[in-house]
């Protein structure tokens, strides 16, 4: 009955991974929910200043920011946000693979990258892959994350772009499309983009004469403030939303799990019954062979 | 010519209020803002105090920000607060006893830097102390 106890031994340890993984998928569950509620919540304003930045773009502004100018792309600067903790399935690896991939067509072309990380497992995989083309890294966000701990490595990244050592920027997350389905997406944050469809057509003035907005103070203050105000809020927006996509990911990463190993204790409660039943069979045979001898 | 003007009132953690109003009155940066239909285009900073809304029945609304920026297009005012609440959220004595802290910091500043905080800090309260004076008088 050796083999017998050492599969009931295997047996007990799969059942305790087992309770691990539930419990870790009903906390991820929990946090999941709390999460959606925090990225429904910063969406308004997200969405808002998404379109006053469309409109503020397709004005005619006396003054052009330099985030409005289009730049020969000589290098280009990505924003990747990802989780702090593993076990969330394949959700930073597809990210990874989503960033090298738009990173290699512009190593084609003869651009530059450089990276931002934001969440551990982001510094730890960019500082392998060559530390010389990380800029800035941010981890230890947590559950409820606050602009004022992505103002520091934002600004790295605008400062950058002011200075000429970016020519694009782009911010690379988990679109949250529902709880089974997280894509990673690389939107392009700088220089403005104009690609949002106008809601509004039938008060959109830019399709009537050149206009421009009165600004108070004046525009140059004015759009300094709020084009790095929107940069902070797409990029938190983005980080909320990897957090609510790292939840359910791992939900259902720790549902898979429990499932397996529920399919691991029934295949070795299996073969346990069958060892039993042999060293059983083998000990009548041996009595009766025994019994036949005297 | 309308009358209404669509109204959206964000702040960072939600939105606020949208609908449609007839009148919109803010505080700007360089003075209060009146805003109604067929306003021109406009983009400001605003200022910590309260932002007034009518509505079409003639019902008032009352809200605290503590700054932000306001976009006006000739039918739709979006107002992106960087904090805002209600003014009937306001509590009174929490107020006041932020701007009489405030306040005291004010006069017993060391640095330069801590002397603008206070100064930030006092021009809130007192905005929210004026949010709360307005929404009263109008009762």
């Amino acid at each position: 009955m050796a083999a017998g106890k050492e599969i009931k031994s295997q047996i007990g340890s799969v059942k305790n991974t087992q309770k691990i993984t539930s419990a870790m998928e009903m906390v991820a569950a929990s946090k999941m929910r709390r999460a959606q509620d925090r990225m429904a919540a910063s969406q308004p304003y997200a969405r808002q200043i998404r379109k006053v930045v469309g409109h503020v773009s397709k004005a005619n502004p006396e003054y052009r920011h330099p985030y409005m100018q289009p730049r020969d792309v000589k290098r280009v600067g990505y924003i990747v946000v990802t989780s702090d903790r593993g076990l969330c399935g394949g959700l930073n690896v597809n990210l990874f693979k989503s960033v090298m991939r738009d990173a290699k067509q512009w190593r084609d072309q003869g651009a530059e990258v450089r990276f931002c990380a934001i969440g551990s497992k982001g510094s730890v995989f960019f500082r392998k892959y060559g530390s010389s083309e990380l800029l800035a890294a941010k981890s230890g966000i947590g559950d409820a994350p606050v602009t004022q701990d992505l103002i520091g490595s934002v600004k790295v990244m605008l400062d950058a772009f002011d200075n000429g050592e970016l020519d694009r920027l782009n911010v690379v997350c988990n679109e949250f499309v529902n709880t089974m389905t997280q894509t990673p997406i690389v939107r392009q944050l700088l220089p403005l983009t104009v690609d949002e469809p106008a809601k509004d057509q039938t008060t959109d003035p830019s399709s009537s004469a050149p206009w421009d907005y009165l600004y108070e103070p004046d525009a140059k203050a004015l759009l300094d403030t709020l084009l790095v105000r929107y940069v902070e809020s797409q990029v938190y927006q983005a980080v909320v939303e990897n957090i609510a996509c790292e939840q359910a990911a791992r939900m259902i990463a720790m549902k898979n799990a429990t499932d397996n190993a529920g399919n691991m204790i029934d295949e070795l409660q299996l073969e346990y019954n069958k060892a039993r039943q042999a060293a059983i069979t083998q000990e009548i045979s041996e009595i009766v062979s025994g019994a036949a001898a005297v | 010519m309308a009358s209404k003007i669509h109204c959206d009132i964000v702040s960072a953690e939600k939105s606020i209020f949208s609908g449609e109003v007839e009148l919109v009155v803010a505080a700007g940066t360089e003075g209060d803002l009146g805003i109604r239909a067929g306003h021109a285009p406009l983009l400001t900073a605003l200022a910590p105090g309260p932002v007034r809304i009518v509505t079409e029945e003639g019902h008032e609304d009352i809200f605290y920000v503590s700054g932000g920026f306001l976009e006006i297009q000739p039918d739709i005012v979006s107002l992106l607060a960087d904090t805002a609440q209600r003014a009937r959220d306001i509590d009174e004595a929490e107020a006041e006893q932020a701007r009489q802290e405030a306040q005291r910091e004010l006069e017993q500043h060391e640095s330069a830097e801590q002397h603008s905080i206070a100064l930030a800090q006092f021009a809130e309260a007192s905005a929210r102390l004026r949010t709360l004076h307005q929404l009263k008088r109008r009762r």
